[in-house]
């Protein structure tokens, strides 16, 4: 019997314990997408193959309604806070370390000390109030909730971005004759712009991701694809909410597969 | 100091802060100022119709453990509420475990991986990750039901005839917590034990260790503000869960989050709400405080 | 083609006032990093005058302030106190942006976002001159540093010789009135390291333009430079020529740092040293009565089989065989230790063997007397 080499690195059960997690994480998604080319109205029952329910879903008016407002949301709110996180980190790094700058950084992180619910609650009274003040309605206090909860995670990617920067190009700008502006415009903003459409794809899909304070801060109408989702669980299941489901599921997976390649290629 | 080299500080120290002042605005008007509006709506008196009357109460506050008996005024513990807050923090703190105890070998196999694979197995826990907490709710949802997955598959196997009652128990939302949190349990551990030395181990292995004393004397040690951070990331989003209980949980093995939107729906009670979600916000606070103070210890200690 | 860009640079050398012909001067030059009791002077009260069109090189430790020195030129740090001035005009406060003097990074700093063309006109195109200009100053520059054919390529598909050619022409390009060189060859292997120093001083011939070069490699400095400023601890130790640098250091920190050397103790009447064993030298003019130290290159160490008559006597320690040379570690009587370089001869055996007594005596004027 050949013996068995001794690896440094290996620990017992280690390596059955991960691939045991692997699948488990996947099984039920992929449940979930299978069962959305279910031919059957129920959503325990194998009846076939049928594309019957993606086209349900897309003729769907309120899942039309909700996937276009989703989206509206998730790119006002995407360009709002990276635009914001942007200048918010080129203000926060590569300069000596000054007064108040951990208060600034506290601020920044603070949607992801607090738990969802709480965010989700004071913005229910404070849009309230509003509401009742000035009677104005409509879209821009879902967008502005998500602007902000979305600012760190379009921060992160930015500050990590303008972190990696050799200080020393811009230094070198400016010994070529490079005003303050021409070094932002020809120097800075492309060397950080990689990381700057990272933060906005990370704010773009959380912000499509969000369930809780939406369904905390929208009025009546006013449905997102996942509130919309979350309604329907209430009620009667069938696989059109997995059919919903796994095409959001697309969309997150090429908008990451798209923001790895977009951080790693520049490494 | 030089004059010109102080104007030049003081004028980094303004940009700095000029540039950072718009996401200031949005967070202090979207973020931080509606908790201070809470904290006011925390001690004031509950409106009939929901929302609240401008008059001063403590009735929010106490009413979070306590309850008034409503023949003679006097309060007595309200069992109901203390259930919840026992239930959130059994499950929060038994999620934690459970990602744990699964989620170190899985981060352990990723960062064994050659350096190629690695990055795929990565990416793999980062789809989950990223996919939408409400979807993966489902697909758990999906798994375990009543005509799910799970028993479908155990009554075809003839190892049950009658299917197993999971969904809507604290079972149900102790699997789908521990399941949509895992990716947040394994990422900083990961990046724990890819920091780690590899080297260390041959060294406590040509120094007598066995491999149950190599993991507990030098790498659990050694990654313990990965474990730290992963702890935390996973607690504190499962005390403050709302979708998961309300999805898998059906409305009855409520949560504090689910408590908290029961009081400005049906409850009617917004200072009560209030009050539960400045407790939750504090709980939170602390565990944090812990960890920041642990964390910062073991980089004093040079680790 | 040198010829044209001769021209172009317009390099007057005819003799001016004094303060104009310098190009850059530093007075008083101040530099502290911190605050208060943690303040730590990276620079020290240094006062430098470098000529026009010469090739100066700052030579020191890391940490000596030589790259301050070169910050507080370019304007990309102020002085804490002290002046900057280039050919006479004061511009301690001006920009770095708003300076005739270009910049050769040690990290090169090429634009990874630019090709190669496009990062040598980076500094014509900010200073808004006319595309066919920019155009034209790029091509001379691509062919003066030999990358015509590299041109269109992103900096980093190149090698790291071509990075320092383009950083070089990048620098070049503004015809700046002084070029900085921050150890722009310290990344670069021994062998490109040799036929980088021989280009930089081709260019600095051809554009007579002033180099002030910055290094921590004493042979660089000498082999490159016309005048040397060593630097240590924040201060200006000694500014000469190479031969000055080397033959006549001032104190033990120059004369450590530059070649080896041995340092023996020695009493003086003003004319004469006596040494440790009676050894006696002339004294070079101007050296005080009283206890000095005295140093003296291996190389003008000379022995003899036998300790003769007006030699020194030394009991050979140990030989090191090093290639062209040989070198004896030698003790004096009283314990002194001394170093001794000789040629090695045809068979490369050693003449003298350990545990021999052998006679001492130094090349007359080779002795020196340190300030210290």
């Amino acid at each position: 019997m050949a013996t068995k080499s001794f690896s440094v690195a290996k620990l017992p059960g280690f390596t059955a314990t991960a691939v045991i997690v692997f699948v488990t994480l996947y099984l039920p998604i992929l449940t979930l997408v299978a069962y959305s080319f279910n031919a059957s109205q129920s959503v325990a029952i194998w009846g076939g193959f049928s594309w019957d329910w993606y086209v349900k879903a897309w003729n769907n008016d309120a899942v039309k309604d909700a996937t276009v407002r989703s989206l509206l949301i998730a790119v006002c709110a995407a360009l709002i806070s990276t635009a914001v996180a942007t200048m918010a980190a080129l203000g926060t790094t590569r300069r000596k370390a000054f007064k108040g700058q951990t208060f600034i950084y506290v601020m920044i992180n603070q949607p992801l000390m607090v738990p969802e619910i709480v965010t989700a609650v004071s913005l229910l009274i404070l849009f309230g109030m509003i509401k009742q003040a000035t009677g104005i309605q409509g879209i821009g206090y879902v967008i502005f909730a998500h602007a902000a909860f979305c600012i760190p995670f379009a921060y992160l990617p930015i500050r990590a971005r303008l972190e990696g920067m050799d200080m020393t190009l811009e230094t070198a700008a400016a010994d070529l004759y490079a005003s303050p502006w021409q070094t932002f415009r020809h120097v800075t903003l492309p060397i950080l712009l990689p990381g700057v459409i990272a933060g906005a794809m990370l704010a773009f899909v959380i912000s499509l991701d969000d369930v809780v304070i939406t369904e905390f801060v929208k009025s009546g109408g006013q449905d997102t694809l996942p509130t919309y989702m979350l309604g329907q669980m209430r009620r009667q299941l069938t696989p059109e909410i997995n059919a919903i489901s796994s095409m959001l599921l697309a969309l997150t997976i090429v908008l990451l597969t798209a923001f790895f390649l977009l951080t790693r290629k520049n490494d | 100091m030089s004059a010109a080299e102080k104007a030049q500080a003081a004028q980094s120290t303004r940009n700095g802060w000029l540039l950072s002042t718009p996401a200031l605005v949005i967070l202090t008007l979207f973020a931080v100022g509606p908790l201070m509006i809470v904290v006011v709506y925390s001690f004031l008196a509950p409106g009939q119709y929901g929302n609240i009357e401008w008059a001063f109460s403590l009735d929010g506050w106490r009413g979070i453990l306590w309850t008034k008996d409503i023949f003679d005024d006097t309060y007595g513990l309200a069992d109901a509420n203390v259930t919840i807050f026992w239930r959130s923090i059994k499950l929060s703190v038994l999620t934690t475990l459970l990602t744990f105890a699964v989620g170190f070998p899985t981060a352990w196999f990723i960062a064994t991986r050659p350096a190629k694979s690695r990055a795929l197995w990565l990416f793999l826990i980062t789809i989950p990750f990223w996919t939408n907490l409400l979807i993966r709710t489902y697909a758990i949802n999906e798994v375990i039901r009543n005509e799910g997955l799970l028993n479908t598959v155990l009554i075809k196997l003839g190892l049950i005839s009658e299917p197993l009652r999971i969904i809507y128990t604290d079972t149900a939302v102790f699997i789908g917590m521990a399941y949509v949190y895992l990716p947040l349990m394994v990422l900083p551990l990961f990046a724990a034990i890819d920091r780690f030395d590899m080297r260390l181990l041959e060294a406590a292995y040509d120094l007598y260790a066995s491999r149950w004393q190599v993991l507990r004397r030098v790498i659990l040690p050694i990654v313990k503000p990965g474990i730290i951070a992963g702890s935390i990331l996973v607690f504190v989003p499962s005390l403050g869960a709302y979708v998961t209980p309300r999805v898998l949980g059906g409305g009855k093995q409520m949560m504090i989050g689910n408590f908290i939107d029961l009081q400005f729906g049906q409850g009617r009670n917004w200072p009560l709400g209030a009050a539960l979600s400045l407790t939750l916000l504090i709980i939170v606070t602390v565990a944090l405080l812990i960890y920041v103070k642990y964390a910062n210890r073991d980089t004093a200690h040079g680790h | 083609m040198a010829l044209r860009l001769h021209n172009m640079i317009k390099i007057k050398r005819e003799r001016v006032t004094l303060s104009q012909q310098n190009a850059v001067e530093a007075r008083n030059a101040v530099k502290a990093f911190g605050q208060g009791d943690n303040a730590v002077r990276a620079l020290n009260d240094v006062s430098i005058e470098i000529r026009k069109g010469e090739f100066f090189t700052l030579l020191g430790p890391s940490g000596c302030g030589k790259t301050t020195l070169l910050r507080l030129i370019a304007g990309f740090e102020m002085p804490t106190s002290g002046t900057i001035l280039l050919e006479g005009a004061d511009i301690t406060y001006l920009p770095p942006n708003q300076r005739p003097v270009n910049t050769v990074f040690q990290s090169y700093a090429l634009f990874p976002h630019l090709t190669v063309a496009q990062n040598i006109g980076f500094g014509l195109q900010m200073q808004g001159r006319p595309k066919a200009e920019v155009k034209a100053t790029v091509d001379r520059m691509l062919a003066l540093v030999k990358l015509e054919a590299m041109a269109s390529r992103k900096t980093s598909q190149l090698s790291g010789g071509q990075q320092q050619r383009v950083a070089l022409a990048r620098a070049l390009a503004p015809s700046p009135k002084v070029l900085l060189l921050d150890e722009p060859l310290s990344a670069l292997d021994l062998k490109l390291r040799r036929e980088m120093q021989g280009e930089l001083k081709r260019l600095q011939t051809e554009t007579g333009i002033t180099f002030i070069f910055v290094t921590h490699d004493q042979e660089e400095a000498l082999t490159m430079s016309d005048r040397i400023g060593v630097m240590s601890a924040g201060k200006l130790q000694q500014v000469g020529t190479p031969r000055e640098i080397y033959t006549r250091p001032h104190n033990r920190f120059v004369a450590s740092f530059i070649g080896e050397t041995n340092f023996l103790p020695a009493t003086s009447d003003g004319s004469t040293l006596t040494l440790p064993g009676g050894y006696q030298i002339e004294a070079p003019a101007g050296t005080k009565a009283g206890q000095v130290t005295v140093t003296v290159r291996p190389e003008q160490v000379k022995l003899s089989p036998t300790p003769e008559a007006g030699t020194l006597p030394a009991t050979v320690r140990g030989v090191v065989y090093m290639g062209t040379d040989m070198n004896y570690q030698l003790h004096l009587a009283d314990g002194t230790e001394i170093e001794a370089c000789v040629v090695s001869d045809v068979t490369g055996e050693a003449a003298l063997a350990a545990g021999q007594t052998v006679g001492v005596r130094f090349t007359p004027g080779a002795a020196q007397v340190l300030e210290d």
